[in-house]
């Protein structure tokens, strides 16, 4: 690897640090519910860079498959999380974060 | 050319995919008022399923290019999936009915759940694995959240839907790393690169290892990622509630049984200090958090978390003896936690379901037969002997102590003595109490399965004792085997 070219490391420096703000968004965000799917999608995509990025790296086709089932279930994730959340503010009319605190214990 | 993969390793699965499609289309075209139709027929479904996977072909058969694997590991927990699903379903009709949820979709939901689970159970490829706990994942959120128009029910989806999906990123950060660092998703070619790798393994091996086993510890809800059982315990519908303590559980721990004990097997030193951590705190935090609940869903939920720490005992000695004693312990708690559920469903004052521990109060002088039912659970739940529970604990801490792991074993029984106390408050509550408002008549079928597991958790089980250990003990020698 010549100096100054991308390669594996950087990859996968980018998808762990985008994976570590997807993990800290859902548990530090106080306000707001679409963040957390924000930052899910976030993770996921995360993960997709890593598979990709180890896929070129092996000359292995698996890692871009792997990429591709997740890329679709997270589409379908995404559609019932926010279906979910739909409901939600159908019976609170919030989806605050703070809100989200009728079960405690 | 490509040619068909062979078929017949998968055809219970690929039954019940084209059985949940066809009840869909049932349920849609007759509309509402299909549950109780649908309900049997997924029941029905449920039950050929469980034929077409004792047919199945003998020994170990990988099919689908390696991405899934039938062995006699993975026939015993999806028959105890099977069984608790259907029992799950044959419950809920009546309670669907009383809440006036009764939607057709529920049992089609349970189905594809249900699919999802024997597909995670019969992975062996990380893709697969994540394909079919997404199935069950996501047909899960959904029930959580069935009774649409209470809150409590919704949030109880919402929260297991965002934990749940942190949970699957987790896990699938883990296995990207597993895929680049050892080369493979496979679970066959994981544990001949893992084998064959000379001095310490790759560290990113072992990190990927271990967020994959943080995912999977979410699904089981093993201490420290356990913060959202209670919550979606209390918040679903009962009848859910009654599902989500067995059915997935199973799968999820057979899973992580599979995944350690197969591609990460050589990796046991590693992964053997993550599992005693989590079955020593899941013990102590599943005894210890149910004490102050007064809710019994809530209480059931905290049981939960401390019999998965139990379960674990077992696995975190990492011997065939080990697996076999998580497998006895699964069964046993199936049929607790069935007969458990059963009751919860049918507390009802006036025909308004009610969910608090007093509420059972005097209960021994109005349904004598339901109260002594609960109390042969609670005792069972506490590992009390004569009763199934006791043997169960009995086939987990053996081989803990086989293995010399006397600190873990000390923690388990002081747990299980803690937990006494508040299985006991529930018999208590039974027995000693004044009756504040006396619950409804159970439905026959309830009535049924409570004699059913009552029967089966006091004398019949010690019948049962040498077919369930035989064949724990063959599934737990086949995956050991299978290395």
């Amino acid at each position: 690897m010549e100096l100054g070219s991308i390669g594996l490391a950087h990859y996968l420096t980018l998808s762990a640090i985008l994976f570590t703000i997807g993990v800290f968004g859902i548990f530090l965000n106080r306000k707001n519910v679409i963040i957390i799917l924000m930052s899910v999608e976030m993770m996921l995509l995360a993960v997709n860079i890593n598979l990709v990025a180890f896929s070129v790296y092996l000359n292995d086709l698996v890692g871009q498959i792997f990429t591709m089932f997740i890329l679709t279930v997270a589409a379908a994730e995404a559609a019932i999380g926010l279906a979910i959340l739909v409901v939600y503010f159908r019976n609170r009319g919030t989806i605050a974060v703070e809100d989200i605190n009728m079960m405690k214990g | 050319m490509a040619t068909l993969p062979d078929l017949a390793p998968a055809l219970p699965e690929i039954f019940l995919a084209c059985a949940s499609m066809a009840l869909l289309m049932i349920g849609v075209f007759r509309g509402d008022g299909s549950l109780r139709l649908v309900s049997w027929l997924t029941v029905a479904s449920f039950i050929v399923t469980g034929f077409l996977l004792l047919q199945g072909p003998e020994g170990r058969a990988v099919t689908f290019n390696g991405l899934f694997v039938a062995d006699s590991f993975g026939t015993f927990a999806k028959l105890l999936i099977l069984i608790a699903s259907s029992l799950a379903v044959i419950l809920s009709v009546n309670y669907l009915e009383k809440e006036r949820v009764a939607r057709f979709e529920y049992p089609v939901l349970i189905a594809l759940a249900t699919l999802g689970m024997l597909a995670m159970v019969s992975a062996n490829d990380l893709i697969s694995l994540y394909v079919g706990l997404e199935l069950q994942s996501l047909a899960l959120y959904v029930i959580a959240s069935f009774k649409r128009d209470v809150a409590k029910s919704t949030e109880a989806g919402l929260k297991y839907f965002v934990l749940g999906a942190l949970s699957s990123g987790l896990l699938l950060y883990g296995a990207s790393l597993v895929y680049g660092f050892a080369g493979t998703t496979s679970f066959d070619k994981l544990a001949t690169v893992l084998a064959g790798a000379e001095g310490a393994p790759s560290v990113g091996v072992v990190i990927g290892m271990v967020f994959v086993a943080a995912g999977l510890a979410f699904k089981i809800s093993a201490v420290p990622f356990h913060m959202w059982t209670p919550d979606v315990y209390e918040g679903a519908p009962t009848s859910v509630t009654a599902f989500f303590a067995v059915a997935p559980k199973v799968a999820a721990i057979t899973l992580f049984i599979r995944v350690l004990v197969g591609p990460f097997g050589d990796l046991a030193v590693q992964w053997q200090q993550v599992i005693q951590f989590c079955a020593a705190a899941s013990m102590i935090i599943g005894a210890l958090g149910a004490i102050q609940q007064k809710n019994i869903k809530r209480l059931m939920a905290y049981s939960s978390i401390g019999h998965i720490g139990y379960a674990l005992v077992g696995l975190s000695a990492g011997s065939v003896e080990g697996v076999r004693g998580v497998l006895i312990y699964m069964a046993i708690y199936l049929a607790m936690n069935v007969g458990v559920f059963a009751i919860i469903l049918s507390m009802r004052q006036s025909g308004r379901a009610v969910e608090e521990i007093a509420d059972l109060g005097g209960l021994s002088k109005t349904h004598p037969m339901l109260a002594f039912a609960m109390a042969v659970f609670m005792w069972s739940l506490a590992g009390v002997p004569p009763a199934a529970g006791f043997w169960g604990k009995w086939a987990v801490f053996l081989p803990a102590i086989q293995a010399g792991l006397y600190p873990l074993a000390i923690v388990g029984v002081i747990a299980s003595g803690i937990s006494c106390f508040y299985y006991l408050r529930v018999i208590k509550a039974m027995y000693f109490d004044d009756v504040t408002e006396p619950l409804d008549r159970p439905t026959p079928t309830a009535g049924f399965v409570v004699a059913g597991a009552a029967l089966f958790v006091f004398p019949v089980y010690i019948f049962f004792l040498s077919p369930i250990t035989s064949g724990a003990a063959a599934a737990a020698a086949a995956l050991f085997g299978a290395r």
